[in-house]
């Protein structure tokens, strides 16, 4: 139930524009092109569905994008360079980017940071570290990546469901299920809520803290593999100011920056109107690719102007109901 | 924890307990001793160390120095959830739940009902809803429990802290915001608690409930033990002067100056005025000099008639003239430009700014009034704040204090001072002894009756009946949203004000002492 009403209108929003776009280009609404949509925004999808968490949890992670830059350069080179065998190479860059998001959320916690600066200054090691190892782009050629590249469900109508996109349909459902079912997921609305009182009614805050920068980090790293299946390279300048994109899909899907409140659903559903955006412009083939950017930027006000409205309907009641509860 | 206990072994042994805020030593070797099955008032004046006292006991404050036993084990839990498992649950006095999560999320945070690591949300609000039903309360636990009442918010509280079926139960005000009807059940699951073999620490500023459900009292004063006592043998006079280290003027329950002062001009009037589906329309005048008082149960419009008369909620009907004029009351603003001052019931979340000094709240009104473009001073500040902080007694009588860091019974006073120093025409309190210790209410009584003698109209809020048939000249009983009845001169005393609120047999349940 919680923060469903937003992500509703997210809904509608994503419903409206999809069936707008359709009219002007009737071959938009064909399951080929939302194979692709899928396909295109799984790395985004994903590490969204993560930093939904961070900012129900009333946080923030700047540090995702230069953490799936980080990951493409060191599988790359963990595969190509060193030998690695592919998974063990995923193990090791998950196993790395979990630990730093955990590291990320110990000194928030241990420190009472904000998570901005922690975060920030966790964007800039990682990215750091990525060009350490590199500064080109390395292609990979492992065979995994072309098997896993022509693996595709195939869609009525000729639309493809790549693996890329199962794996993001998998983690936003296993997102959502985690959120909104189980006890960690109550615990993240607490503590976005208010730490204090989360701790005073006995949360765990910073083992939870610790946890959720662990999960987005970890997310991000898996992100991160998805990118390199995506463009079958490693690059340390990959996927620079993804953050941003997340944080807007985030906020576009009913989350409130301020904590508390927020789905992975809604996040879904922002991540596809970003993309829904982006494939109409390349379907219109004049519009610059920076007309994205533009679009999103003022959906996102629109949003935050639309949940201030929501929020300040939610205290009017609260006055009247003041007494009739009791 | 099912053994039944040793009745003379303690169950909670405090001793020795020190705590110090930078210079302010909250806490000096304090001792305190809970035996299983019995209430135990913790008591003191504002900033005494009540509540400081609690934190460091259940680990949310680290200690400084002193020993906590339970059942005779050494225990040194660092953090609510550490004591919890200890066996302490608490209540703090700062009600602590969560306005973002469903009622039923917050009665079960850390604790829901649970298969195959999934949450059994149709479980969890089952028995939420059977939990809250022993306390009377019959209301949709899937909503967000910010959009209930406080006094809601605080039933709750208590109901999570009892459904933890920890060995003690600590509870710091629980009543402050409960009426009659509420304390009566709270009181009755108490007692059935402490029969059961719990352990119950309570704090509150009411004495007669502390006398109608303690067995012993521990009284603190400045941060030290003064005494603990069985309840039963302590005198009323002889508690206060523990509590206070000094006598307390006769000041309190004496109707005697009022109604002899002439009544002067009508300050403001409102007529016809209300709002759909929020007050029925009411007339009522409010002339210089006078205190009017609001009775009724909570929920019966009173708040929401102070709102309505300052300009914080929109009238959608009837005429208001201050001094003769009509005037158009939309927004709080237009109510400080005429000269209102609104004290609100909930401190925390309507009116004290924590990050700010005790300075800094205190002027935050009258500088609003003056304008951005007319600062005050430094030294006018100065002198504003050492004004009230010695007329309210203000403890520590530090104005460059955050005001977050005082005692609840202090933030309450800085409130209060804020209001006063904007010298309104009429000021509007809502429940404004809550949380105020004897000494204090004294005191904050007799500066009614002072501020009304220079003229002041004031339109007081308050469940405590014996408080408001002291000051009010006149009171006007609400009842579902609407005024029924006014009361004046002679007819003001608790009787007539029960009779009204109980009239057509609506609420004789709630009726209770008076
Ligand atoms: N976090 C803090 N930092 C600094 N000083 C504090 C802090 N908390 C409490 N104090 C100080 O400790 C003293 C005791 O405060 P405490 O809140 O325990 O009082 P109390 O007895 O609960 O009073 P009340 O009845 O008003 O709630 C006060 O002087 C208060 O200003
Ligand atoms: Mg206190």
């Amino acid at each position: 139930m919680r923060g469903l009403p937003p992500a509703l209108i997210t809904a509608i929003v994503l419903v409206a524009g999809f069936a707008a776009c359709a009219v002007q280009f009737p071959n938009i609404a064909s399951t080929r092109v939302v194979g692709n949509l899928l396909t295109d925004n799984a790395f985004l999808g994903i590490v969204a569905a993560g930093m939904t968490f961070v900012i129900i949890s009333g946080g923030i992670d700047l540090s995702v994008g230069s953490v799936i830059g980080f990951t493409t350069v060191f599988v790359a080179l963990a595969i190509e360079r060193w030998g690695m065998p592919p998974l063990v190479a995923f193990v090791a860059v998950l196993a790395l980017s979990a630990a730093f998001g955990a590291a990320m959320g110990a000194v928030i916690h241990v420190f009472d940071l904000p998570p901005f600066i922690v975060t920030l200054a966790g964007m800039f090691l990682a990215r750091g570290a990525s060009f350490l190892l590199s500064t080109e782009s390395i292609p990979i050629t492992a065979p995994i990546y072309s098997t896993v590249s022509d693996f595709a469900l195939r869609l009525p109508g000729g639309g493809r469901l790549t693996a890329i996109a199962i794996i993001m349909l998998a983690i936003v459902t296993g997102g959502a299920l985690l959120l909104h079912l189980t006890r960690f997921g109550a615990n993240v609305y607490a503590l976005g809520g208010s730490r204090t009182t989360a701790s005073l009614m006995g949360v765990a805050v910073g083992k939870m803290t610790v946890k959720i920068y662990m999960l987005s980090s970890l997310l991000a790293g898996i992100a991160g593999i998805v990118f390199s299946f995506y463009t079958s390279a490693g690059y340390s300048l990959s996927a620079v100011g993804v953050e941003l994109d997340t944080i807007a899909a985030v906020v576009i899907g009913g989350t409130l920056l301020t904590g508390g409140q927020g789905s992975v659903i809604g996040t879904f559903l922002g991540v596809l109107i970003q993309g829904l955006i982006q494939t109409y412009i390349n379907f219109d083939g004049t519009l610059s690719s920076w007309w994205t950017k533009i679009a999103t930027g003022i959906l996102l006000f629109a949003f935050i102007a639309l949940q201030q409205g929501l929020v300040a309907l939610a205290r009017r009641p609260l006055a009247k109901s003041a007494g009739a509860a009791t | 924890m099912q053994n039944s206990p040793d009745p003379a072994l303690p169950l909670l042994e405090v001793r020795g307990i020190s705590k110090s805020f930078g210079a302010v030593r909250a806490l000096q070797e304090v001792d305190f001793t809970l035996r299983a099955g019995e209430i135990h008032a913790l008591l003191g004046e504002n900033g005494a160390g009540k509540s400081t006292l609690i934190k460091v006991v259940t680990g949310v404050f680290p200690r400084d120095a002193g020993i906590v036993r339970i059942g005779g084990e050494e225990v040194a839990p660092r953090s609510a959830k550490a004591a919890l498992a200890a066996g302490i649950a608490t209540v703090y006095q700062e009600v602590n739940l969560l306005p973002n999560l469903s009622v039923a999320q917050n009665l079960f945070l850390d604790r829901q009902p649970m298969r195959f690591g999934i949450v059994r949300e149709g479980e969890m609000r089952r028995r939420a809803k059977a939990l809250l039903a022993e306390f009377g309360l019959d209301i949709d636990v899937a909503a967000p429990l910010g959009s209930y009442s406080v006094a809601v918010q605080h039933v709750t509280a208590i109901a999570r802290a009892v459904d933890l079926s920890a060995r003690v139960l600590i509870l710091d005000e629980p009543t402050a915001s409960l009426d009659r009807h509420e304390v009566e059940i709270l009181f009755g699951i108490m007692r059935q608690l402490a029969r059961r073999g719990i352990g119950i620490a309570f704090v509150s500023h009411f004495l007669d409930q502390v006398y109608e459900i303690s067995d012993r009292i521990t009284v603190l004063r400045n941060g030290r033990l003064v005494g603990e006592r069985e309840t039963a043998s302590l005198p009323r006079l002889e508690l206060i002067r523990l509590m206070l280290g000094r006598e307390l003027a006769e000041t309190t329950s004496a109707r005697a100056s009022v109604g002899e002062h002439k009544v002067r001009e009508v300050c403001a009037s409102f007529e016809n005025y209300g709002k759909a589906g929020y007050v029925a329309p009411f007339n009522l005048e409010l002339r210089h000099g006078e205190v009017v008082g609001l009775a009724g149960l909570l929920g019966s419009g009173r708040t929401e008639t102070a709102r309505l008369v300052f300009g914080a909620e929109r009238a959608d009907g009837g005429k208001a003239r201050v001094e003769g004029a009509p005037v158009r009351l939309q927004s709080p603003r237009d109510g400080v430009r005429h000269g209102f001052g609104y004290c609100p019931e909930e401190r925390k979340t309507d009116g004290i700014v924590a990050e700010l000094t005790v300075r800094e709240n205190i002027v935050l009104a009258l500088q609003a009034k003056r304008g951005l473009h007319r600062p005050l001073s430094r030294r006018e500040q100065d002198e504003i704040a050492r004004r009230y902080v010695k007329m309210l007694d203000i403890r520590p009588p530090d104005a460059e204090r955050p005001v977050g860091l005082l005692s609840g019974g202090n933030q309450q006073k800085v409130l209060l001072a804020r209001w006063l120093a904007t010298s309104p025409r009429l000021l509007v309190l809502d429940e404004p002894t809550r949380g105020i210790d004897v000494g204090a209410h004294a005191e904050i009584i007799r500066l009614i009756r002072e501020l009304c003698d220079d003229g002041l109209s004031l339109l007081v809020i308050s469940s405590e009946l014996d408080e408001i048939v002291t000051y009010s000249d006149r009171v006007v009983v609400l009842r579902d949203r609407a005024h029924v009845e006014e009361l004046a001169g002679e007819a003001v005393d608790v009787g007539n004000i029960l009779a009204a609120i109980a009239a057509d047999g609506a609420g004789v349940a709630h009726e209770g002492r008076a």
